[in-house]
C-alpha cells in the first residue's frame, strides 16, 4: 500500500492479490467428501450388525455409570470424615512439611518447598510430562512451511492486520507489559507467597499468546522465534535435570549440599527454589505458546 | 450400618462425594459420546473431578493456607499442604492429554472430515476392502 | 554406600536429559538415544551384579530428606534386571524399528521417535526402581505420551484413530489407578510404599476402612490391568499394534505394558502385602480374567487374517498367561509369571518385526495369502519369526516352553487352581499352535509368483544383528533357565 493512500476494502484486497481467502473462511468440505461423509453416515445407520450394539451401548454405559457412582459415593462415605483434625492424612508427613518448609527448604510457602525441595523428583517428571506432550502435538499438527506458504501467511497476516480490532490493539500494548510484569512476580514470589513456576509461567504464556492474537505471529516472530523457543525450552529443562541430579547425589552420599538458603521472606532466598521456579515458569510458557501456535498455524 | 448412618456420612463428606459424582458424570461422557470433542470435555469433568477430590482431602476446618505467615512453623495452624502440591502436579497432566486428545481431533477431522468416531471406524473399514 | 547405588537416579535422569538434548541436537538424536540406552543397561547390570552379590535390597534417597518426607529408590534383584531388559528390548527395537522409521515417518519429524524413546525408557527405569506411588503415576503418564507418541509418529488416518482408542483406554486406566493412589493416601496418610505397608496392615487389623480398602485394591488394579492389556480390556491391542510401525508395536508390547504390570506387582508385594491380597480374594478375579483372556485372545488371533492383528492378540493372551500366574500363588506362581514376563519381552517384539519384514518382500501386504512362500524370500525374517512362534507356542530348547513348565508347577501346588490351570494351558497352548503353526507353515510354502522389494544391504544387517540378538537370548535362556528362575525368585523375596 502507498503511503497516505486510502485503505484499500477487502473487496479490493481479494481483487488485487491472489490470497486464498478460504483459509479465513473455514473451508467447505469438498463435495467428493460431503458425498464420503453422508455414505458412511447412511451405511452406519444401516449395519444390522452395529444396530442393535448401537442400542444396548448406551444402555451399558448408565449401569456401569450407576454401579461405578454407587459404590464410589459409598467408599467414600465411609472414608476419614471432611475437614476434622485427626484424620489419617494429619500425620508427622504433612507436620515436617510445614516445620520444615523455613528451616530447611528456606521458602515460606510450605507448598513450594514440598514440591521443589522434598518431592522434588516428582516435579522434574511433571516438566517432562509437559515437554513430552508439545512433542506429541508436534508430531500430530507440525507442517514444514515451504516458501508459498510462507509467502501466504505473511500475506494473510498484513490482510489480517487491516481487520484486526484497533481496540484490542490499543489495550494489548496497555495490558501486556503488566501481563508480564505479573507473570514475573509470581514466578519470583512463589516460594514466599502463593504462586510458583507453573503459574506463573501460565501467566506469560497467556500473555504471549495475546500479543499472538493482537499484533499477529509475524510480530511476534520478532522476539519469540523456533530458535528462542527451543533455546529457552532445552536449557530449562537441562538445568533443572542437573540442579535435581546434584540434590539426588548429594542426600543419598550424605554430603552437604551447597543450598543458599538465605534469609526467608526476601527474594533472594530458599536455595534452588527460585531458580527452579524460574526454569519451569520459563518452560510452561514456553508449551503453551507452543500449544497455540501448533494449533493455529501448524508450527511454533 | 443401617441407611440413616450411610446417608449421614455422606452428608458429612459431601464435598468428596460430590467429587464422585462428577467423576462417574464424566467417566460416563468420555465412554458413552461418539462425538470426540465431547469425550474430551468429559475426560475434563472426569480429572478435575478427581483434583477437587484430592483437595478436599487436605482441608482441615479453622485453618489457613499452608503460607507460613511471620515465620509461625506450627502445622495446628495450616492446613496440609501434600494435597495441593498433588494436584499441581495433576493438572499439569491433565493440560497435556487434553492437548493432545485436541490434536488428535484435529488430525483426524483434517482427514474423515466428521468428528464422529463411528462414521470413522466405518470409513477406514470401507478403506480397508 | 557403593558408588554402584548412584546408578539408577544417574540413569533416569540421564535418559530424561538426553530427551530433551536430542531436541536441540536433531541431527544426532539417534545416536544420542542408542547410546543413553546402552549406558543405562551397563548400569543397571553394574547394579544387579552388586545386588546379586549382597543379596539384599538398598535404599537410595531422592533428595535430601529420607522417607515417608522425601521420595526414595529401592534397588534389589529384579528391579535392575527388569530395567536391563526394558533397556535391551528398546535397544533392539530402536535398531532394527529405523528402517521402516525412515520410510514411513516424515523426515522432518523423525528426531521425535528418539525423543520419545528417551522418555519411555526414562520412565521404565523409574516404574521399576520408585518406591513412591505418586512418582509412578507421574511417570506411567510420561510414559503413556510418550508411547501413544510413538504410535502416531506413523501419518494416516487409522493410526490416529488406532492412538486415539489407545489414549482413551490408558485415560481411564490412569484415572482409575490416580483415584486409588488418593483414596489410599486418605485413608493412610502415606504415598511412599513402605510406610504404606504399615499403615495398610494396621487400618485394616484395626478394621476401620474395610471398605475402602478393599475398593482401593479394585481401583489399583483394574487401572493397572486396563493399561497393560488383562482381558476384557484388550481392545485397543489390535488395532494399535495392526497399523503402527513395528518398532513402535515391539516396543508397546514388549515392555510398556510389563513396566505396568512389574508395578503392579510391586504394589501388591510391597504396599498391599501378599498376604492381604491373596486373602482377599482379588487374586481369583486376576486368575479368572488371565484365563479368560488367553482363551479369548487366541480365538481372536485364529479368526483374524492379518498376521499384524494375529500377533497382537496373541499379546492379550499372553498377557492372560501372566495374570494366570500372579492369580496362582504369591510364590511360584509369581515367579512363573516373571520369567513369562521376560519371555514374551524377548520374544513379541521380533514377531512383530519379521513379520514386518515379511510383509515388506510380499508387496507390503499384513494379508495372510500374501505372505506365502515369504521365508524364501528373506531367510532371516522366515527364521526368526518360526523362532518367536516355537516359543510362543512352547516347544522346547525355548523360553516359551520354560515358561509353560513353570505355570504348570505352580498350578500343580495351588490346591483348587491345580484344575483349571492345567485345561488352561492345555486348550491354549492348542489354539496357539493352531494360529502360529499355520502361519509358519504358509510362509515356508512356496508361492507361485515373487512379490517385489528392494533390500538394501545395511537394512538387512542390522535387522539381522537385531534378529540374532532375539533368537540368541531366546535359546539361550531357554536351554539354561534355572539359574534365571533361581535369581527371579531370589529376586521376588526381596521386593516385598
Amino acid at each position: 500500500m502507498k503511503k497516505g493512500s486510502k485503505r484499500p476494502s477487502l473487496r479490493q484486497l481479494w481483487q488485487d492479490t491472489d490470497l486464498d481467502l478460504s483459509r479465513i473462511r473455514p473451508a467447505d468440505p469438498g463435495d467428493d467428501d460431503q458425498v464420503r461423509w453422508e455414505q458412511a453416515h447412511a451405511r452406519r445407520l444401516d449395519a444390522a450388525e452395529l444396530r442393535l450394539f448401537r442400542r444396548a451401548y448406551p444402555v451399558l454405559c448408565v449401569i456401569l455409570c450407576l454401579i461405578l457412582s454407587t459404590a464410589l459415593v459409598l467408599t467414600v462415605a465411609y472414608m476419614p470424615a471432611f475437614g476434622r483434625e485427626d484424620s489419617p492424612t494429619n500425620n508427622e508427613v504433612a507436620a515436617r512439611y510445614i516445620e520444615g518448609a523455613t528451616a530447611e527448604a528456606g521458602a515460606v510457602n510450605a507448598v513450594a518447598g514440598m514440591i521443589i525441595y522434598f518431592r522434588g523428583f516428582d516435579t522434574l517428571g511433571e516438566a517432562h510430562v509437559l515437554f513430552s506432550s508439545v512433542c506429541a502435538v508436534m508430531i500430530l499438527l507440525e507442517v514444514e512451511p515451504d516458501r508459498r506458504r510462507l509467502r501466504r501467511e505473511r500475506a494473510e497476516d498484513r490482510l489480517y492486520d487491516l481487520t484486526r480490532d484497533s481496540v484490542l490493539k490499543e489495550v494489548t500494548r496497555v495490558l501486556e507489559p503488566l501481563i508480564f510484569l505479573f507473570g514475573l512476580y509470581v514466578i519470583f514470589n512463589g516460594h514466599l507467597s502463593s504462586g510458583g513456576g507453573f503459574s506463573g509461567g501460565t501467566v506469560i504464556g497467556a500473555g504471549l499468546i495475546l500479543h499472538a492474537v493482537a499484533f499477529g505471529f509475524t510480530d511476534t516472530e520478532r522476539f519469540f522465534n523456533r530458535k528462542v523457543f527451543d533455546v529457552i525450552r532445552v536449557a530449562a529443562l537441562l538445568f533443572y535435570s542437573a540442579v535435581m541430579l546434584y540434590f539426588f547425589y548429594t542426600g543419598a552420599n550424605d554430603l552437604d549440599a551447597w543450598i543458599p538458603r538465605g534469609t526467608p521472606g526476601s527474594i533472594f532466598s530458599a536455595g534452588f527454589i527460585l531458580p527452579v521456579n524460574l526454569a519451569v515458569g520459563l518452560e510452561v510458557a514456553c508449551t503453551m505458546y507452543a500449544m497455540f501456535s501448533l494449533f493455529r498455524r501448524g508450527r511454533v | 450400618m443401617n441407611l440413616l448412618t450411610v446417608l449421614g456420612r455422606i452428608l458429612d463428606n459431601y464435598e468428596e462425594c460430590a467429587a464422585m459424582v462428577l467423576f462417574a458424570i464424566g467417566f460416563f461422557m468420555l465412554i458413552l459420546h461418539r462425538n470426540l470433542i465431547k469425550k474430551i470435555i468429559g475426560m475434563n469433568i472426569m480429572d478435575t473431578a478427581m483434583y477437587l477430590f484430592l483437595a478436599s482431602i487436605g482441608y482441615i476446618e479453622g485453618r489457613a493456607a499452608p503460607v507460613l505467615e511471620d515465620g509461625a512453623a506450627d502445622p495446628a495452624l495450616y492446613i496440609n499442604p501434600i494435597p495441593t502440591g498433588l494436584v499441581l502436579t495433576g493438572i499439569v497432566v491433565s493440560v497435556s492429554f487434553t492437548a493432545i486428545m485436541l490434536a488428535l481431533s484435529v488430525r483426524l477431522y483434517r482427514r474423515y472430515r466428521t468428528l464422529n468416531l463411528d462414521d470413522i471406524y466405518t470409513i477406514i473399514r470401507e478403506e480397508r476392502k | 554406600m557403593s558408588f554402584v547405588l548412584n546408578f539408577p537416579a544417574v540413569s533416569i535422569v540421564l535418559s530424561l536429559a538426553a530427551s530433551v538434548a536430542s531436541v536441540a541436537a536433531r541431527r544426532w538424536a539417534k545416536q544420542i538415544s542408542c547410546l543413553v540406552v546402552v549406558l543405562g543397561m551397563a548400569m543397571s547390570a553394574a547394579v544387579l551384579a552388586y545386588t546379586a552379590s549382597a543379596g539384599a535390597a538398598f535404599t537410595y534417597v531422592m533428595g535430601q530428606a529420607p522417607a515417608p518426607w522425601g521420595n526414595e529408590l529401592r534397588i534389589g534383584i529384579l528391579e535392575p534386571l527388569f530395567a536391563l531388559l526394558f533397556g535391551l528390548v528398546l535397544l533392539l527395537c530402536i535398531l532394527s524399528g529405523e528402517t521402516t522409521l525412515s520410510e514411513k515417518a516424515d523426515p522432518k519429524k523423525r528426531y521425535l521417535f528418539f525423543v520419545l524413546c528417551d522418555l519411555i525408557q526414562a520412565s521404565l527405569f523409574a516404574l521399576c526402581y520408585t518406591n513412591d506411588l505418586f512418582t509412578s503415576y507421574v511417570f506411567i503418564e510420561i510414559c503413556t505420551i510418550a508411547s501413544s507418541g510413538i504410535l502416531m509418529i506413523r501419518d494416516n488416518g487409522p493410526t490416529a484413530t488406532a492412538a486415539t482408542r489407545y489414549m482413551i483406554f490408558s485415560l481411564v486406566g490412569s484415572s482409575l489407578f490416580l483415584l486409588g493412589v488418593i483414596m489410599l493416601y486418605g485413608v493412610t496418610g502415606h504415598l511412599l510404599m513402605e510406610p504404606l505397608r504399615k499403615a495398610v496392615a494396621s487400618v485394616w487389623a484395626a478394621g476401620t476402612y474395610r471398605l475402602p480398602l478393599r475398593v482401593i485394591i479394585v481401583l489399583l488394579v483394574v487401572g493397572l490391568g486396563i493399561k497393560s492389556g488383562l482381558f476384557p480390556f484388550h481392545f485397543w491391542m489390535a488395532d494399535t499394534y495392526g497399523t503402527s510401525l513395528p518398532g513402535a508395536a515391539g516396543i508397546l508390547s514388549g515392555i510398556v505394558s510389563k513396566g505396568y504390570i512389574f508395578l503392579l506387582l510391586k504394589l501388591v508385594h510391597r504396599v498391599i502385602g501378599p498376604d492381604v491380597f491373596y486373602a482377599s480374594g482379588a487374586q481369583n478375579v486376576l486368575f479368572l480374567f488371565g484365563v479368560l483372556g488367553m482363551i479369548v485372545g487366541s480365538i481372536s488371533a485364529i479368526h483374524t487374517s492379518d498376521v499384524r492383528h494375529m500377533i497382537a492378540y496373541s499379546s492379550a493372551a499372553q498377557i492372560g498367561y501372566i495374570y494366570m500366574g500372579v492369580g496362582i500363588s504369591p510364590a511360584l506362581g509369581t515367579v512363573a509369571a516373571l520369567f513369562h514376563v521376560l519371555t514374551h519381552a524377548l520374544t513379541k517384539p521380533a514377531l512383530f518385526l519379521s513379520a514386518s519384514r515379511l510383509a515388506d518382500v510380499s508387496g507390503g501386504s499384513n494379508d495372510f495369502h500374501a505372505l506365502q512362500g515369504s521365508a524364501h524370500r528373506n531367510r532371516v525374517a522366515g527364521i526368526v519369526f518360526s523362532v518367536g512362534s516355537m516359543s510362543m507356542v512352547g516347544i522346547p530348547a525355548f523360553m516359551g516352553f520354560i515358561s509353560k513348565i513353570q505355570f504348570a508347577l505352580a498350578g500343580a501346588q495351588a490346591g483348587a487352581k491345580m484344575l483349571p490351570t492345567f485345561i488352561a494351558l492345555a486348550v491354549s497352548t492348542v489354539l496357539n499352535v493352531l494360529y502360529f503353526m499355520r502361519t509358519v507353515i504358509r510362509i515356508y510354502t512356496p508361492a507361485p509368483e515373487q512379490g517385489e522389494h528392494v533390500v538394501r544391504a545395511r537394512q538387512q544387517l542390522v535387522f539381522d544383528g537385531t534378529a540374532l540378538c532375539f533368537i540368541g537370548l531366546n535359546v539361550a535362556i531357554g536351554l539354561f533357565s534355572q539359574p534365571v528362575i533361581e535369581l527371579l525368585g531370589r529376586g521376588l523375596a526381596l521386593l516385598g
